[in-house]
């Protein structure tokens, strides 16, 4: 993929997390703040579909942004074409690691398996 | 009315020699790793430049000092060089400006040594070359039937701050970027990807944003702005380089 491509995903992806972690933290405000972290709250989130589909794409923007930014970085640190194909692969690994096992947690969470 | 006056006397117009310490980074990577600083006492006048202090070094103290230089007069961009810690031009930086008695002199960063201040350009010049520093176009003025390709002064400046450009590469030695990534394009061939994009003469604008959008060019510029900060030419290589991300962005056509 052209890296014109990828950092504008890499863009968009901060921009869109930006505006869903700020509702994500505004959703805490429509109680007190205590009661939105009580057990039941805090699973009733996940089980209303619409709040749990946001924490999922929250957690796609998040996982993409942050593994490319690592990404990024470790490319500067140090060159070598095996070094950054291992980079390259490992953080898509990583990040689809991360979303599947974020995945898992908000899809038990909201099938009510603990 | 202006008046122009002779000077009283002798005395009261004669600046008396004042004299700095002139260290000087001294290493030749080809014998061994060592990296010694050589210290030498200079006379100088208000108008002493670093370049001429270098040079009074070599001519009556020790010629074995290891330094480029070429035009002296900023043009050539020869003799680039980190003086009290801030790349600049040797020819083009007063000792007097500087403010103080000693004046350390070492090669720029992110250059390979030759030996001395003398540091290699091959990097530099081809990463220049890589970005086809030059118009692409089909045709050309001198093919009969065609005309001269007209370019409107609005046209020009567009590029034409970009265009001042030397190569001393005093902005890829402050570029943070180019002190980890080695194999970074470096501001200097950014700004000169930005400066024949945006010439109305040219076609190979697709050609040369290919090169630059790499994982290793156009992106991985921060801008952080030191290479506009050192540049002694005034070419802004920061500005280039967001000017030509535009291009990959959409902003700009």
């Amino acid at each position: 993929m052209r890296e014109s491509i990828i950092m504008k995903i890499h863009y968009g992806t901060a921009l869109g997390a930006v505006v869903l972690v700020a509702v994500h933290i505004l959703m805490r405000l429509s109680q007190k703040y205590s009661d939105s972290l009580q057990y039941q709250n805090v699973l009733a989130n996940y089980h209303f579909l619409p709040y749990a589909l946001m924490l999922e794409v929250v957690l796609i923007l998040l996982s993409v942004h942050g593994f490319n930014g690592l990404r990024v970085i470790l490319l500067e640190l140090k060159q070598g074409a095996t070094y950054e194909r291992a980079i390259n692969y490992g953080s898509i690994a990583a990040m689809a690691a991360l979303v599947a096992y974020g995945s898992r947690t908000i899809l038990m969470a909201g099938m009510g398996v603990s | 009315m202006a008046t122009v006056s002779v000077p009283k006397s002798s005395e009261e117009t004669t600046t008396q020699p004042s004299t700095i310490t002139l260290r000087i980074k001294r290493s030749n990577p080809s014998e061994s790793t060592e990296k010694t600083f050589s210290e030498f006492q200079v006379p100088v006048q208000k108008w002493t430049t670093v370049l001429e202090a270098i040079l009074y070094v070599k001519q009556n103290l020790d010629h074995s000092v290891g330094v480029r230089y070429s035009c002296r007069q900023a043009s050539c961009g020869s003799c680039g060089m980190k003086i009290n810690g801030k790349p600049a031009l040797a020819c083009y930086t007063k000792l007097s400006e500087l403010g103080t008695s000693i004046v350390t002199v070492e090669p720029m960063n992110n250059f390979p040594i030759i030996r001395d201040l003398a540091v290699n350009f091959e990097q530099l010049i081809s990463n220049h070359k890589k970005i086809k520093p030059f118009i692409v176009r089909e045709d050309s003025e001198i093919t009969p039937g065609t005309k001269e390709f007209i370019q409107k002064p609005e046209d020009l400046e567009k590029f034409l701050q970009f265009s001042y450009c030397i190569k001393c590469g005093l902005c890829n030695s402050a570029c943070p970027t180019m002190a980890t990534d080695t194999s970074f394009l470096g501001p200097q061939a950014l700004a000169q990807a930005f400066r024949y994009t945006a010439d109305n003469r040219d076609q190979g604008k697709d050609e040369r944003l290919k090169i630059v959008d790499d994982s290793h060019g156009i992106w991985r510029c921060h801008f952080a702005g030191s290479c506009s900060h050192v540049c002694p030419k005034g070419v802004d290589p920061a500005m280039a380089i967001q000017l030509l991300r535009g291009y990959l962005l959409g902003f700009r056509k």
